[in-house]
């Protein structure tokens, strides 16, 4: 077997906030913003005596992307006592599932260049956060521990080894962010620390005596906090094993060296081990006395999959059969929630689903792309712009001035129709005005009308210009190049 | 007063346990036990702490003749289920209050020796 | 008769009556306490001024007419592995907790203020709840007012001992394994260990969760009664707190059951019982059946024999976990010397636990560890569902079990404290009750030779407590237990 034979073989743990407003086990808000230990309460702080109570808002919000992830919800869900000491651990043991956790065996259907990828979901489960551990930046001997952090709700994905390579890792802990936020689930800000990765890789080295696939051992990589540093940690130890397995393939095996915990280094790009096998933590994990088990009703279950709305894969898959739009203008309509959402209703109150699209990915997407916001903050409704496409479509203005309009309502706030009467920017379609536009055009350009006559067919471009300069760009662009024509006379 | 009759009576339990065969504790079993609790015993401790714990476990070896195949795990006492909050904000408690009761602060935040979170090598 | 001689009821009737104010019952209960307490050490720390204070605003309350709750100004001892947010320590008698002041109340604590009651202080325990005798307390050991020289039980021997010096006329405790019951039994005092989830559990520093309960300690039933009363209840902090309703203890309390079926399992008669003991529970037996109740032999084949086992494994894992946040991190006691963060760890541990809470802290977290989970822990569950078995078997055919609280009357100081497993045996006949969920009460049922309270163990399944009170409350009318008081009450220093 070659090295270029060395099949990647990963999966991806996956950690998201839930976006729920307050801790999994407290009434403290989850804040990301506040000053340092200020969102906590005797529970979070782990204070002798305190007890966990579950959000009942977090096992929904769970369950939802469980379902989404086409998930089975089993009958009983438990949480369990996972023990490490650790200074932003306030208890010294984390709640979380060990075996019986909220979803179990979904996938994730992955656009990737080279086609859709399944990514099968192991497991989902809920647990809580650890406060956040820094060091002393003045170079002092210490550490300093912030808790407000301590008990946000945490979803944990976890998929099968089922990705075969780094920008695939990187696509699949996208979609699941993209279908995180389409759900309501969690807001995932990767800058605030909302969503965190755990590549495993390792290689598969062909088959074994028994005829089952070998590997090399398995790297768990941690804390991994961007898309970026997915992909590079992934290829990064991709290659590494790759190297040590060809130096060494009898010795370089899953067998022998089992499982390792590693770092990354985001500035160097390097990996570095954390812990071998040998020191692998026993976390000596029991049921939380403290919690009783979930046991989930099944017509709740079904209420909590009712609010699953339309996935972007599906939704981008119907914006193209039912209403024609490219591949590319579905994908971009359907990459959020908000947006899909935004355009359905436009296109709907105007019954012209393409023009609809053409102003979205034209007027809608521009203004949201320069100012780097939300569909939510775009400050118009869907009521107002289908208003401004009718008037385009009827002809009231022309499509040029539309665009202008659209800017003036953004700024204003007013309606398309009262911009459009306030301004005098209703289109000229009267043909004794519109020829008047066209004759001045002439007249003071008597070299291009040459031209034109001359063969050069481009200077019809522009003596419309002219024309539609001197109508203030209020004439009917199909009027004035009807007239032009005919006024040049072939 | 016969006060030790209970405790006679327990001793013969633990040479009989002994005698089925019963995995006495090392003092290396006690020294990883307390490194995994974070106990850093003396060297008497774990003397005496191997001695004690290995007589306790000797004892409570005796749950190994009762058979068990069939019987779940009882964890939680009562048959409760579903035990729910409402997501909504509770008053918790000042940074000041908070680290009231701290061995060490430094400003708001609670204050430890340095935790290194690196590799052992590359 | 002095107010401290006076049971709950009885203070409660009077304060209301205005024979005296919540001020002087709160002044006679600090006086007790300096009188008797250098010798029987049951409080950790005594809240003089705030129970004056306290007991002041009550006074006003009672003048004013207004309702002043289920215990106005009846002066109460609280054990010191709950939170109190007054100002006093909560140090669960260790050193680990550096003098840690709780900025909450537990949810006993909080329905205490809200029926009136005056605590007066906070009670001795083994440390973090952990053992038989309150010798394992790091600020030293309370004394059974019966004999100073002996232990009072444990681990709530403080308020035990508060209880039967007449120091308090009701006290709070908490019951892992017998921890209220046995107490009670060897001070001769009245214990009430709730069905699991009776009351809240929040605020009560954690020994092992899954069968930790708050209970109530006084000299007569219907002072328990009235302490449980005012104790019980939903509380939505505590996942594991039942909403049921409370039923009224008090208004069917001298309602006798009848028929009464009692029964009797040879695992509680067995060897490993004193025979004086013995002799005392049998004389109580007799009593029952004098009153009509019918003796059912039943068999619990694997309580007693296998209970402690299974006791020590579930209990020392939960308190392993439990334990795990004593740390000197966030608060309580930081080693001053130490290398790393690893190394304060150990250190701070290793100095702040004492030896019982290591042996148990260890054990447990062995019982938990990889290759033994399945032989240690889950075996242990496997037989803590045996155990709920027989006695749901049992309640088919009988409204209570009884026998001894103990096997033994109250032992010397230092006479077991070499022998863990020795100590661990003091609770044979209790450490069930918690396996299984149900409800148990200690009641005083006569004296051994040498003059040491012997306890009766009554047990129903679990929220009979209205029941259970009934079952106790019908042999006590019978006898007169309760008016004796130990001498330590008699003797001048
Ligand atoms: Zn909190």
């Amino acid at each position: 077997m070659t090295a270029a034979d060395l099949l990647p073989t990963i999966g991806l743990e996956v950690h998201m906030h839930l976006k729920t407003r307050t801790k999994l086990f407290c009434g403290c808000p989850v804040r990301y913003d506040a000053r340092p230990n200020s969102c906590v309460c005797p529970v979070c702080l782990g204070m002798p005596g305190v007890l966990p109570v579950m959000n009942g808002r977090a096992v929904e919000l769970a369950v939802r992307m469980a379902l989404a992830l086409g998930c089975a919800i089993p009958d009983l869900a438990k949480w369990d006592r996972k023990h490490y000491y650790y200074p932003d651990l306030p208890k010294n043991y984390q709640i979380s599932e060990y075996d019986q956790p909220l979803g179990i065996g979904g996938f994730l259907d992955v656009e990737t260049p080279r086609g859709a990828v399944r990514v099968g979901i192991t497991r989902v489960h809920l647990e809580e956060d650890a406060g956040k551990l820094m060091h002393d930046e003045r170079g002092g001997n210490f550490s300093v521990v912030d808790l407000n952090r301590t008990g946000t709700p945490l979803l944990e994905i976890v998929s099968e080894p089922d990705i075969h390579g780094a920008e695939d890792a990187r696509a699949y802990a996208e979609a699941l962010r993209q279908l995180a936020v389409y759900l309501g689930v969690g807001d995932c800000h990767l800058q605030l620390g909302q969503m965190r990765f755990e590549p495993n890789v390792s290689l598969r080295i062909g088959t074994g005596p028994d005829g089952k696939p070998r590997y090399t051992p398995i790297s768990e990589i941690k804390n991994l906090n961007s898309f970026r540093s997915v992909e590079r940690a992934v290829v990064f130890e991709l290659a590494r094993h790759r190297q040590e397995y060809v130096a060494n393939p009898a010795e370089y095996t899953l067998e022998n060296l089992g499982k390792e915990t590693r770092g990354w280094r985001d500035d160097e790009g390097v990996s570095f081990l954390q812990r071998s096998k040998e020191e692998a933590h026993d976390y000596r994990y029991f049921p939380e006395p403290d919690l009783v088990p979930f046991v989930p009703d099944r017509a709740w279950v079904e209420a909590v999959r009712a609010t699953v709305p339309e996935l972007p894969q599906g939704r981008r898959r119907r914006f193209i059969s039912e209403y024609g739009l490219p591949e590319y203008d579905a994908g971009v309509l359907t990459a959020e929630r908000g947006v899909a959402d935004f355009f359905e209703k436009v296109a709907g109150l105007v019954k012209d689903p393409k023009t609809a699209s053409n102003w979205m990915m034209q007027d809608v997407m521009r203004v949201l792309n320069e100012r780097k916001a939300g569909i939510a903050d775009l400050g118009m409704t869907p009521e107002a712009l289908a208003e401004l496409v009718s008037l385009v479509k009827q002809g009231a203005i022309n499509r040029n001035k539309g665009t202008e309009v659209f800017g003036k309502m953004l700024a204003s706030g007013k309606p398309a129709g009262e911009i459009v009467r306030q301004d005098g920017l209703a289109q000229v379609a009267d043909a004794g005005a519109v020829e008047a536009f066209v004759d001045q055009a002439l007249a003071a350009n008597a070299r291009t009308v040459e031209d034109y006559k001359g063969g050069k067919k481009a200077a019809l471009g522009r003596l419309m210009g002219e024309a539609m300069k001197a109508s203030g760009g209020k004439a009917n662009p199909q009027l004035v190049r009807e007239i032009l024509l005919r006024k040049l006379g072939g | 007063m016969r006060v030790d009759v209970a405790i006679r009576s327990a001793r013969d339990l633990t040479a009989a346990a002994r005698k089925a065969r019963i995995l006495p504790l090392s003092r290396e079993e006690v020294l990883k036990v307390g490194t995994l609790s974070r106990i850093g015993l003396s060297d008497a401790e774990v003397g005496r702490f191997t001695t004690q714990l290995s007589s306790i476990l000797d004892y409570v070896g005796k749950l190994r003749e009762l058979d068990t195949s069939g019987v779940e795990p009882l964890a939680h006492a009562l048959p409760l289920h579903n035990v729910l909050r409402p997501d909504e904000p509770r008053t918790g408690l000042a940074p000041e209050q908070a680290l009231a009761g701290a061995p060490e602060a430094s400003g708001d935040f609670f204050r430890v020796p340095r935790v290194l979170d690196e590799g052992v090598s590359a | 008769m002095a107010i401290t001689d006076l049971t709950a009821c009885r203070m409660r009737e009077a304060l209301r009556r205005r024979e005296f104010s919540a001020l002087e019952a709160a002044d006679a209960s600090l006086a007790a306490i300096a009188r008797l307490d250098g010798r029987v050490r049951a409080f950790l720390s005594v809240d003089a001024d705030g129970a004056r204070r306290r007991a002041a605003g009550i006074d006003k309350r009672l003048a004013a007419g207004e309702p002043a709750g289920l215990l106005a100004g009846v002066p109460v001892a609280v054990k010191d592995n709950m939170c109190t947010a007054d100002g006093q320590a909560t140090t669960c008698a260790s050193r680990i907790l550096g003098g840690w002041r709780a900025p909450y109340d537990a949810h006993v604590v909080e329905r205490l203020a809200a029926e009136g009651a005056v605590v007066v202080g906070k009670t001795n325990l083994d440390e973090f709840a952990m053992g038989s005798s309150t010798e394992n307390s790091a600020f030293g050991a309370t004394r059974n007012p019966w004999d100073l020289e002996r232990v009072p039980g444990g681990s709530s021997g403080g308020s035990a001992a508060a209880v039967a010096a007449r120091m308090v006329p009701l006290a709070l405790g908490s019951d892992t394994g017998g921890s209220i019951r046995q107490p009670a039994a060897l001070c001769g005092v009245v214990g009430l260990k709730p069905t699991y989830g009776r009351v809240s559990r929040y605020g009560l520093v954690a020994f092992a969760s899954s069968l930790d309960q708050i209970g109530p300690f006084g000299r007569t039933v219907a002072d328990a009664a009235l302490l449980l009363q005012a104790t019980a209840g939903h509380d939505p902090r505590d996942s594991t707190s039942v909403p049921e309703a409370v039923p009224d203890y008090l208004a069917a309390l001298e309602e006798p059951v009848r028929p009464l079926r009692i029964g009797l399992p040879k695992e509680f008669f067995g060897a490993g019982l004193d025979p004086e003991v013995r002799r005392v529970v049998r004389d109580a037996l007799a009593a029952y059946e004098r009153l009509g109740a019918q003796m059912v032999e039943v068999s619990l084949p694997h309580s007693a024999e296998y209970a402690i086992a299974a006791y020590y494994i579930v209990a020392t894992s939960e308190a392993s976990s439990n334990l795990a946040r004593y740390d000197g991190v966030h608060y309580g006691r930081r080693s001053s010397d130490h290398a790393d963060m690893i190394d304060m760890y150990m250190r701070s541990r290793v100095q702040g636990f004492g030896d019982e809470v290591k042996r148990r802290v260890m054990l447990g977290a062995y019982a938990l560890s990889a290759g033994y989970y399945e032989a240690y822990y889950k075996k242990a569950l496997r037989v803590r569902r045996l155990i709920r078995r027989d006695f749901q078997d049992a309640f088919k055919t009988v409204d209570c079990i009884m026998g001894p609280t103990s096997p033994t009357a109250a032992f010397r100081q230092g006479e077991r404290t070499a022998d863990p497993l020795a100590m661990y045996l003091s609770d044979v006949y209790t450490v069930s009750c918690n396996l299984a969920a149900i409800a148990g009460v200690s009641v005083p049922c006569g004296f051994t030779r040498a003059g040491l309270p012997v306890g009766l163990q009554i047990i129903t399944d679990v929220f009979t407590e209205d029941r259970l009170l009934r079952i106790a409350r019908m042999y006590e009318r019978e006898t007169a237990w309760a008016d004796r008081s130990p001498p330590v009450c008699e003797a001048r220093p």
